[in-house]
């Protein structure tokens, strides 16, 4: 019999497993954002308060109320939480490109393997740092939220952990994909896989308006992250949360496992 | 002291798909030694280093560095060596001296320690007035500097250096040979390949000459050149094209002749007497040249190929 | 006659495009296609069946509102980035630009083959867009190409001005500032969601004096078959003012960093 702690041991390739270092990545990034970097960084605030801004007070007012699941709120908490979601999604998957570039161009992992550092600490590494950023912006966006009147309840400070994990998994998958990228020409495919995700899962209109089709919103990772910041950003706590964070934990678990696999297989032929 | 050697292969093989990369060589290197493979590109020689270098699985045969097995010691056997890869591979969006730093972190060094070090090192590599400037304004051999002394923040017991002057100047290529120097002296162990037979000459005191994957001849450089060359070579050149109808002229002069496309060589013992006898013979090239031979020599008798071409 | 020099460099920029065409062309298409799926029927229907949406929209669906503008913000995205990192990089990492400088061709006629080719970015991005409403009822127009046009227009109207700045770079570090601070909130507040007239007074003025407001007004005026000469005149004019005087300034930044 396999425990559900057996679990992970038995997916992750031992690469990951024998991580050892992780962190000595995160130190890399924060030598390197420490001269100016930084600045990227925290201007990065000012992207969700643009978009919720303009929800605010431009768009709230053509859409009015919305009825999601029974309960009807204003549009802007509708969607707010949704495009929390999906900036946490964006973050690590931008960050995914910046690693095609030390992988392919700056060859920075080259020199970090041939050091006691192994492709595992290298690939859980970059993850942390996507998950470590992606969480800074999802400080500064539900700070807006807030402040904006765009939170529901007092539990939309759970939303914070969930935003962690749809970034861990996100940046575990782009990375995963950005490893298989040949040139920056595959990289154009990428906005036509992220667009369909962002627009239909359940992101801008509720779930019900789909119909028949509901169960194509499900297929979407990004429409179980949604799910559950909405509720907990309306106080309600629901057993199908655990359903749609598996789904984020398995991504999780499959995006580092390949990740690890494939910094073998590139560098160390 | 130890008398085992630090690396140990036999029969060591590295096939990419189809493509054998390396063909089954045997090689010992000793501690304190400085070991070269020298070869034309492609002769196998960076696919040897990366072995070593436990960065790259060997696909046959055996490896063995400081007797241990790369295969599944790889992380304690880097943490013991550096490394300095035919490309630089400095970390572009850093500074010299935390290119320096990070690494030292990488082998789980204190910050304190890596800040000392890294200040040492520059020192050694005669960088100090640059550790503040960004990798990419620097010139080749500075970057070739910083990456020796990158390769040395671990106090590694065997440097491991690909190329290690491939594209300097002249004046760079010095600099960075008698830093080399200074490490034998201090005891490290060097371990480099290099196509260039004067830089062979002057830092090995072993070397193997690689080609097509295998090894084709062993010894010092003295030895090699006793071994398979002559005490001199006469270069003569005769008008372009000419090299190979001029040949019968000068036939049977010196030990032995070989046809280059741009000159005609002449192996003998004493050069200027193969001059007097080509002269004799009405046979008037264009330039003549008496040197002393060189590793080049060896390599193109044994291969009938130059190294640098 | 020889081919012109602004028409060579152009060239050479199209020649590395056709390497790509493929995967650009298809985004170009089908991104905007998804968009209007989404955004546009989606979001629609929960606007149209909204109380006083139609006054608001001056009598359009919510999908004839937004589709068109699309074209004038792709052709935006579109330029403003290639006007970013692939500048920078005829600098900097290809040194495109310099290898062309040491030949006849002189930093003037360069900047302008640049421009040419942003151009024909714009031109590719709204093209795209423009297919993909030809697939809805409400926006099969006779106005679709003319609305193409002044896509282009708009896009360099961006691209010309940064092109200039770029070209005074060292760095891409400002690079995401201009996408954070201007392309940005431009897209989100240049009347391509909702009518200016959301907005409280002070930002109407400020989204004005962009060019992606009238870019947005023409193409969105054109499709719907609204056009009036007058203010038609008025934002052709503030485009074109926003693209001659970028093109005149990348001409300067350009013969500067080139060194003639």
């Amino acid at each position: 019999m396999m425990t559900l702690a057996e679990l992970p041991l038995r997916i992750l390739p031992p690469a990951v497993l024998a991580a050892r270092r992780p962190h000595r990545m995160l130190e890399r990034q924060w030598i390197v954002n420490r001269r100016g970097g930084w600045m990227i960084v925290l201007t990065g605030f000012f992207e969700p308060l643009f978009y919720l801004l303009s929800i605010r007070i431009g768009f709230g007012g053509l859409v009015g109320d919305v009825t999601d699941g029974g309960r009807t709120m204003p549009y802007a908490e509708f969607v707010a939480p949704a495009l929390f979601a999906s900036s946490a999604m964006n973050g690590s998957i931008y960050e995914a490109t910046n690693i095609f570039f030390k992988l392919k161009y700056e060859k920075t992992y080259d020199a970090v393997l041939a050091t006691p550092m192994t492709s595992g600490d290298v690939a859980l590494g970059e993850m942390l740092y996507a998950t470590f950023r992606g969480a800074l912006y999802s400080v500064a966006f539900l700070i807006t939220m807030w402040a904006l009147g765009m939170t529901a309840s007092i539990w939309a400070i759970a939303m914070l952990p969930v935003a962690m994990l749809v970034s861990f998994a996100f940046s575990a998958v782009a990375i995963a994909g950005t490893t298989y990228m040949r040139t920056w020409a595959d990289f154009e495919y990428v906005p036509s896989l992220m667009l369909p995700m962002f627009l239909f899962s359940a992101t801008f209109y509720p779930l019900s308006s789909y119909g028949d089709w509901q169960w194509v919103v499900q297929l979407s990772p990004l429409y179980h992250g949604v799910a559950v910041v909405r509720g907990l950003n309306q106080g309600e706590w629901a057993w199908s949360y655990l359903a749609h964070v598996s789904v984020l934990v398995a991504m999780a678990l499959w995006g580092l496992s390949v990740t690890a696999r494939r910094i073998d297989h590139l560098l160390l032929k | 002291m130890s008398t085992t050697p630090l690396i140990v292969a036999r029969g060591l093989v590295k096939r990419f798909g189809s493509f054998t990369a390396v063909d089954g060589i045997d090689v010992e290197v000793h501690r304190g030694e400085s070991f070269g493979f020298l070869g034309p590109n492609g002769a196998g020689k960076s696919s040897t280093m990366r072995m070593i270098g436990c960065v790259s699985p060997r696909t046959d045969g055996e490896l063995r560095i400081f007797d241990m097995d790369p295969a599944t010691q790889g992380k304690q056997i880097r943490a013991r060596i550096g490394v300095v890869p035919q490309a630089d591979q400095l970390d572009e969006q850093l500074t010299v001296q935390d290119n320096l730093m990070l690494y030292g972190r990488y082998f789980d060094l204190p910050r304190a320690e890596c800040r000392r070090r890294a200040a040492e090192l520059l020192e050694f590599v005669q960088l100090t007035d640059r550790a503040t400037s960004k990798i990419e304004p620097l010139s080749g051999g500075m970057k070739r500097r910083v990456t020796i002394a990158r390769s040395l923040v671990n106090e590694p017991e065997l440097l491991l250096l690909d190329e290690p002057t491939t594209g300097l100047d002249p004046q760079a290529r010095h600099v960075l040979w008698d830093r080399l120097y200074r490490l034998k002296q201090r005891g490290v162990t060097l371990v480099l390949t290099t196509h260039y037979m004067d830089e062979a000459e002057q830092l090995c005191d072993r070397l193997v000459v690689m080609d097509g994957g295998r090894i084709v001849a062993e010894g010092s450089p003295r030895s090699l050149i006793e071994q398979h060359s002559t005490r001199e070579v006469l270069e003569l050149r005769y008008p372009a094209g000419t090299n190979e109808e001029r040949a019968p002229d000068v036939a049977g002069i010196g030990d032995r002749s070989e046809v280059l496309p741009d000159r005609v060589l002449i192996y003998a013992h004493d050069g200027e007497a193969a001059l007097a006898e080509v002269h004799a013979r009405g046979s008037r090239p264009e330039s003549a040249l008496v040197r002393r031979s060189s590793l080049e020599d060896v390599f193109l008798r044994l291969t009938g190929r130059s190294l640098v071409d | 006659m020889s081919t012109p020099a602004p028409i060579r460099v152009w060239e050479s920029h199209f020649r590395l495009y056709r390497t790509i065409w493929r995967s650009n062309v298809m985004g170009a298409f089908v991104q905007p296609f998804l968009y209007l799926l989404g955004m546009g029927l989606g979001v629609g229907a929960l606007v149209d069946r909204g109380s006083g949406s139609a006054e608001l929209l001056d009598g359009l669906t919510y999908f004839q509102f937004l589709a068109p503008a699309l074209i004038a913000t792709s052709a935006m995205m579109v330029t403003s980035a290639e006007a970013m990192w692939p500048v920078l990089g005829g600098f900097k990492w290809q040194s495109g630009y310099h290898a062309a400088a040491a030949t006849p061709l002189s930093p003037g006629e360069i900047a302008t083959g640049v421009g040419l080719w942003h151009a024909t970015k714009a031109l590719i991005a709204g093209s795209g867009v423009a297919v993909a409403l030809v697939f809805f009822d409400g926006t099969r127009s006779p106005g679709l190409p003319l609305a193409v046009l002044f896509g282009g227009l708009t896009g360099v109207a961006f691209s010309s001005a940064i092109t200039a700045w770029t070209a005074t770079r060292d760095e891409d570090r400002s690079f995401p500032t201009i996408n954070r601070f201007v392309i940005t909130p431009l897209f989100l507040f240049g009347g391509a969601f909702y009518p200016i007239d959301q907005l409280p007074e002070w930002l109407q003025w400020v989204a004005k004096a962009t060019p992606l407001w009238h870019g947005v007004e023409l193409t969105r005026n054109a499709v719907n078959e609204q056009l009036e000469w007058d203010s038609t005149a008025v934002h052709v004019g503030y485009l074109s003012l926003f693209v001659v005087l970028g093109w005149l300034s990348a001409r300067r930044s350009f013969a500067k960093r080139l060194g003639r």
